[in-house]
């Protein structure tokens, strides 16, 4: 019987019954679903908070603009002093005053008007106010050129301009951003993925140092299959994990929305659900039709073609990544003193992330982006956010897919072939902390 | 075949570092064989080879005549200086994985393990974790380990390192129990003291090069320079001394007034201690008369001492 089954059910047995792996797998999604809950439900009592603002008007400007609403209502101070005024706005623990002086004009009055409040006041009360103002400071200007308000309406026109390909495909504005964070989305999963699991790969390493069991184990089995076993093992152990928290993650959420009563409106800031549940809403038809050909749009991504190069970046991303950290673990003694080989491996995964928000959401197509979906470090992230613009026409380049998965199984197996020369010689290494010297003259071993 | 291990001008090189220069070694079947020498000299890198932990440069190793193989994994046992166990898995566990590790299948590791942790007294503590374990226990366990495939040749590099007077005693008794029973026993060490009596045969390993090897009796035999240690009960022990230094090499001597006894240690003419028995059985009482036979230790220094000149 073949060895490697063995390591790798030692070593996934090892961590997933691992104590604190154990809590963390099932503490994570309490954590996280209690942690949203917690944010809706300050957000919700944060609107629920009502503010009552005194105004005191001597101009003949204002009348009923003073709306209250959901979260502030007015009340309107007569014939009294400002002094008077905010003697009795604080009195009643009033929010603020709003004090609008009379002036000959709607300009004067406007720049000598005041908010007086204890604290300085939060700026969506100040916004608010301001947009009173502003507001019947246009009416004003329209009223002296001659302009009713409803011509105005009619004059805001909205305009867009349509975009389509070649080949004459509809695209919609902003899609690319969309799609862009889909592959996002799957980039930073498999940059978790590394960092989380690549580390318990490390960790596991030198656990077998520090106990002296790597000796004994190796004089069984070759050092190769041992540290392949581990990654393997290690990962199963990581899916598993993920799995778990991705179901009972959702789960849960769906459970604590039921009992907190939470729409998922309040989290997700969309306009959209205020319709759900008492039929369609005619004023939202124009924007719901927009809404529609998004989701038809994202609805088209092409998933199947995505979730297999997922797989494919994700497979050979990771044993890149997880075969340097056996090796950092394989030459180090102790935890401490993986810092200076670690920050090199985080650098690209985390340019990887920027570069990849930052240019291949502008644009997927681009130099920058062409480039670091082809370099091996950066392709799994980046390729992956090109991804869900299609292969092909409109898309990602055949050559380039094919050359940047080619580029990362050579690279796949040189570092493999590299990661294993020094964990061979590194485990067997105790009592010093070895210099990229050294590293570089173990591979001549 | 009367050898279970051959090795063959074993080179090997780290970088600039030669750990083994031109190394070759005769392990006889079923003997106990001391790999002796200081700490750095090369012992652990030639087992690590034998083990194919790690590969010769030049020179070649043969098991039962054969080049090493992987297959030959199964049929060696070792006991790495640097030893330990995963702290964090149950004991039985953790044997059971090293020995089907080893080639075992599972029943087999199963009915082996019964029998030796019934052997050590230790059958309850399958269920344990090692970090549960005294250091003399997880040493039993480590030992069993070792042990467990029923291997045809055994290495221990520093056996005895870290181990308690009594466990050191036990498994001391159940290495040569195993040795009755046909295993060829390699002990490693630079504390050739700790193993001198034990051994059959030895090889002496400094700065990478063997140095001497062969019969350890044999090699005693030719170290040994007829040097006596005398004790002799006697009146006149003075005169006894001035003529003894007169007609012998009379290394160093001591007299004790109050008993009336003098010590003294002399190299005889190869093979002729009747001269001076003679002398002396006519003065008195002869109390000791011992042949002072070199340590391993002595027999290293003297080698390293003399090397480039003789003693090949």
């Amino acid at each position: 019987m073949s060895k490697l089954p063995l390591i790798i059910k030692r070593e996934y047995l090892a961590k997933v019954r691992n104590k604190s792996f154990v809590i963390m797998t099932f503490l994570s999604p309490i954590l996280m679903v209690g942690m949203i809950v917690l944010i809706a439900y300050l957000t919700e009592l944060n609107d629920n908070e009502k503010r009552i603002i005194a105004v005191l008007n001597e101009s003949d400007y204002f009348s009923n603009e003073f709306l209250t609403s959901e979260t502030t209502s007015f009340v309107k101070y007569k014939d009294i002093s400002l002094e008077e005024a905010k003697d009795s706005t604080m009195n009643m623990g009033y929010y603020g005053l709003v004090y609008i002086p009379n002036e000959d004009n709607l300009q004067k009055v406007a720049q000598r008007s005041f908010f007086y409040s204890k604290e300085s006041p939060s700026t969506t009360v100040l916004e608010k106010l301001e947009r009173i103002f502003k507001e019947r400071l246009r009416q004003e200007r329209l009223r002296e050129f001659g302009i009713s308000a409803r011509d105005y309406a009619e004059m805001d026109s909205k305009y867009e301009l349509n975009i389509s390909t070649f080949d004459g495909e509809h695209n919609l504005k902003g899609l690319n951003e969309i799609k862009a964070i889909i592959g996002g989305g799957f980039g930073y999963l498999i940059m978790m993925f590394i960092i989380i699991y690549g580390g318990f790969v490390m960790r596991s390493v030198i656990e077998e140092k520090t106990s002296r069991i790597i000796e004994v184990i190796i004089s069984s089995v070759k050092p190769f299959q041992l540290m392949l076993g581990k990654i393997i093992g290690t990962s199963l152990a990581g899916i598993t994990q993920f799995a778990i928290w991705i179901v009972s993650g959702g789960i849960l959420l769906f459970v604590a929305m039921a009992i907190f009563d939470i729409e998922p409106s309040t989290l997700t800031d969309s306009s959209v659900s205020a319709g759900i549940g008492n039929g369609a809403n005619p004023i939202l038809s124009s924007a719901d039709t927009t809404m529609q050909l998004y989701a038809q749009e994202i609805f088209d991504i092409p998933w199947a073609m995505l979730l297999f190069f997922f797989m494919v970046y994700f497979v050979l991303g990771y044993l890149i990544y997880s075969s340097i950290y056996a090796a950092i673990g394989a030459a180090v003694d102790n935890e401490t003193d993986t810092q200076q080989f670690i920050f090199p491996i985080i650098l690209p995964l985390m340019l990887a992330i920027y570069v990849g928000f930052f240019s291949v959401f502008s644009n997927p197509h681009g130099p920058i982006a062409v480039g670091f979906s082809l370099f091996p470090l950066t392709s799994p992230i980046v390729m992956l956010m090109r991804l869900p613009g299609g292969i092909g026409e409109g898309g990602v380049p055949i050559w380039q897919l094919v050359s940047s998965i080619l580029i990362l199984i050579a690279t796949f197996i040189g570092i493999v072939w590299l990661a294993a020369k020094i964990y061979r010689v590194g485990i067997l290494m105790y009592g010093k902390k070895p210099s990229y010297k050294e590293l570089l003259k173990w591979l001549k071993y | 075949m009367n050898n279970i291990l051959v090795a063959n001008k074993v080179t090997k090189k780290y970088g600039d570092h030669t750990a083994l220069q031109n190394v070759s070694i005769e392990i006889p079947k079923n003997s106990i064989y001391g790999l002796l020498g200081p700490n750095g000299a090369g012992k652990t890198t030639l087992i690590r080879i034998i083990n194919q932990i790690t590969y010769p440069d030049q020179g070649e190793v043969l098991f039962e005549g054969e080049p090493l193989k992987p297959e030959h994994i199964a049929k060696i046992g070792y006991l790495p200086e640097e030893r330990g166990l995963y702290k964090s898995m149950k004991v039985g566990e953790q044997a059971l994985y090293l020995a089907q590790l080893k080639g075992l299948s599972k029943n087999d590791a199963k009915q082996k393990l019964k029998y030796w942790f019934d052997r050590l007294e230790i059958g309850d503590w399958w269920n344990k974790k090692i970090q549960e374990l005294s250091k003399g226990m997880a040493q039993k366990i480590q030992f069993i380990v070792t042990v467990l495939h029923e291997p045809k040749l055994l290495i221990f590099d520093e056996p005895f390192s870290g181990f308690d007077p009594i466990n050191a005693n036990i498994i001391k008794d159940e290495i040569l129990r195993l040795k009755d029973g046909g295993t060829s026993i390699i002990f490693s060490t630079h504390r050739m003291e700790s193993v001198e009596e034990l051994c059959e045969y030895i090889a002496l390993i400094h700065r990478s090069e063997k140095i001497l090897d062969g019969r350890l009796s044999d090699i005693k035999k030719a170290y040994k320079n007829n040097i006596f240690e005398v004790g002799i009960k006697t009146t006149e022990t003075d005169n006894l001394l001035l003529e003894l230094k007169d007609k012998f090499n009379v290394l160093s001597s001591n007299v004790d007034t109050e008993e009336d006894q003098l010590n003294f240690s002399v190299q005889l003419p190869s093979g002729d201690s009747g001269a001076l028995l003679n002398l002396l059985g006519a003065k008195g009482n002869i109390n000791s008369f011992i042949e002072t036979i070199p340590s391993t230790n002595e027999i290293f220094i003297r080698t390293v001492e003399n090397k480039g000149i003789a003693h090949e």
